[in-house]
């Protein structure tokens, strides 16, 4: 690991200082991807902004219904809190699907938000890699690329956001504020990660300098009819090769409103408003989960090693929005799925 | 509490992170190897208690928990497996809660509480995982236990876990490559019994 300067901030305002002052500047939360990637060669910032000092840690009901989340709230904070549960228990789910409790127990709000993708090529700085070094090439377009995306991926980088936190806010329709030198904003999430395109070195629509502060949720939950399924190689500590994250509104047997996002298969946690827009009004039974994922996959390409994941997500779509129509949601330490 | 100043410091030319690169620099693309390296970094001040003795030292901020804990405390009970937070075996308490070690710098926990195998034990008697692990022989080689020991005595502390499901998934952070789950399993339901 390269040597770095060391800083504390004490506040928001202090914090976006220090990080003005160096470009090469990284803010550390829980330090469980930036360390790692410290280690690797792969990050090497010239200062590291410890950032565990700001009030960004409660858990809070907006005017209107929502939730505000602060960007240090640690993964099992979320995903135990009381409201979080009873509200939004999709996000709960994702949340204990994803990492392990010590790595929870570190991990931040808004640092499994700008986490890297686990792309093997993007840790190894023997190989070539457009997202670690521009114009380097792609190693894992003819290379191994079974873990990698099936939609939006470009000929610059195929890789995956490993996020299971993103792919339940997503479908959320979260909000993400940030603070930076000019002021706050708000990014929908739909906006904050990007396609690769021709500039996969930027994960995220973070401006440089900006340090997010909170995730805000809407009031719509999803609260009965939810599930956060995810299949990967083994049961519990690895990443997803497919996730859906599904929240239904059913009135008796018919469709008021259906959201899902996928994760594990593209650079950002996808959605589709057009595979929804096929839930609308529709019964819900096999035959409009199937249309759905139909629609939601019909631009899929698979690479050399990873095409079994178009049928697996079709199949996870169908049980993820089976699972949400019965209220019956896949549990998270009983593996089987039903 | 007793004050025990650690007398070693870490040089700042050494990388405190131990972790050995093959080969950083053949095959390394040219415009990664020509980017400017610098190699030193000021030291940070840390005061954190470990096992209920005060710490105070100068660290290089790339020290992390583990480090300083194995490296300059010399408590080495608590394990260096893949030192990339895929193993647990660097897994000790801070403040209460179970965390990977590894995957942190030490200077982050400045006034912290940290417990790590070594503190579990109270006035010459076992904690009762400890105990637990030894009546249900939940190990083999041993190397992943004092991680899946302060692992378990976080669960315990995290309440979340009823069934031997729940316990198989709360505590799948930490691998144990001799096999042992059934019986660490059985131990921590010893532990649950007691407690
Ligand atoms: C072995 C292993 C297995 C894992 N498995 C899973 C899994 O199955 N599913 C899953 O979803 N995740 C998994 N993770 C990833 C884990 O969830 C992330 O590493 C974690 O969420 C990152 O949060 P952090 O607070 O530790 O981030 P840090 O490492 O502290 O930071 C990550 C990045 O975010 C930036 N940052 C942090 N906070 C802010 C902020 N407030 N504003 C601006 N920038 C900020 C940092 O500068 C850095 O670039 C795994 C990790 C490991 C090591
Ligand atoms: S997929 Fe993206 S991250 Fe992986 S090697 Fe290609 S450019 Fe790098
Ligand atoms: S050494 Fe920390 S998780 Fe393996
Ligand atoms: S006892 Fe050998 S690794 Fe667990």
């Amino acid at each position: 690991m390269i040597g770095f300067q060391y800083a504390r901030a004490g506040d928001v305002t202090d914090a976006v200082r220090l990080m003005a002052g160096d470009p090469r500047a990284k803010f550390v939360a829980g330090g469980t991807n930036l360390i790692d990637l410290m280690k690797m060669d792969v990050e090497r910032p010239s200062m590291v902004i410890d950032i565990n000092r700001l009030p960004l840690k409660e858990v809070e009901e907006v005017p209107g219904g929502g939730l505000r989340i602060g960007a240090l709230v640690r993964n099992t904070d979320l995903a135990y809190n009381a409201l979080v549960e009873e509200r939004y228990p999709v996000l709960a789910s994702a949340l204990l699907a994803g990492a392990t409790q010590q790595l929870r127990n570190m991990a931040s709000t808004g640092g499994n938000l700008l986490q890297r993708t686990r792309c093997h090529y993007f840790y190894d700085t023997a190989t070539p890699c457009n997202k670690r070094e521009p114009g380097s090439g792609c190693s894992a377009i003819g290379g191994q690329n079974r873990m990698h995306a099936i939609l939006g991926a470009s000929d610059a980088c195929i890789a995956v956001h490993p996020s299971d936190m993103c792919v339940a806010m997503a479908m959320l329709e979260a909000m993400v504020r940030v603070t930076g030198a000019s002021g706050e904003r708000a990014i929908p999430f739909a906006e904050f990660h990007r396609l690769p395109g021709e500039t996969p070195e930027r994960d995220t629509n973070l401006s440089a300098g900006e340090i997010i502060t909170a995730v805000e949720l809407p009031p719509r939950g999803f609260a009965t009819n939810y599930t956060y399924l995810k299949i990967r190689d083994r049961l519990s500590y690895a990443f997803a090769l497919v996730s859906v994250a599904a929240g239904l509104e059913l009135e008796g047997g018919t469709i008021k409103e259906g959201h899902f996002a996928l994760g594990g298969i593209a650079h950002k946690p996808w959605r589709d408003p057009q595979a929804e827009a096929a839930l609308r009004g529709q019964p819900a039974n096999a035959k409009t989960f199937a249309l759905a994922a139909d629609i939601f996959l019909r631009d899929a390409e698979g690479y050399e090693h990873n095409a079994f994941k178009i049928d697996l997500a079709r199949r996870c779509i169908m049980r993820a929005l089976s699972q949400a129509a019965a209220g019956t949601p896949q549990s998270q330490s009983s593996k089987k799925i039903v | 509490m007793t004050k025990k100043p650690s007398e070693k410091s870490s040089g700042a030319s050494k990388d405190p992170t131990r972790r050995r690169k093959v080969a950083s620099g053949a095959g390394v693309p040219s415009a990664v190897a020509a980017k400017a390296r610098p190699t030193t970094s000021d030291m940070v001040s840390v005061s954190l208690v470990v096992n209920n003795v005060h710490h105070s030292l100068a660290l290089d901020p790339r020290t992390t928990l583990l480090d300083l804990l194995r490296e300059h405390l010399d408590l080495t009970g608590t394990k260096k497996g893949c030192d990339q937070g895929q193993c647990g075996a660097c897994t000790v308490l801070v403040d209460g809660r179970r965390i990977n070690s590894c995957l942190t710098f030490a200077a982050m926990y400045d006034g912290a509480q940290i417990t790590t195998i070594e503190g579990l034990a109270r006035n010459g008697a076992l904690h009762p995982l400890q105990q637990a692990f030894i009546d249900h022989d939940a190990f083999q080689c041993g190397y992943c236990t004092p991680g899946q020991i302060c692992s378990a005595v976080g669960l315990l502390a995290e309440g979340r876990a009823k069934t031997a499901d729940e316990i198989r998934e709360l505590m799948s952070g930490n691998i144990c490559r001799c096999g042992a789950y059934t019986n660490i399993v059985a131990a921590i339901q010893q532990a649950m019994g007691q407690s």
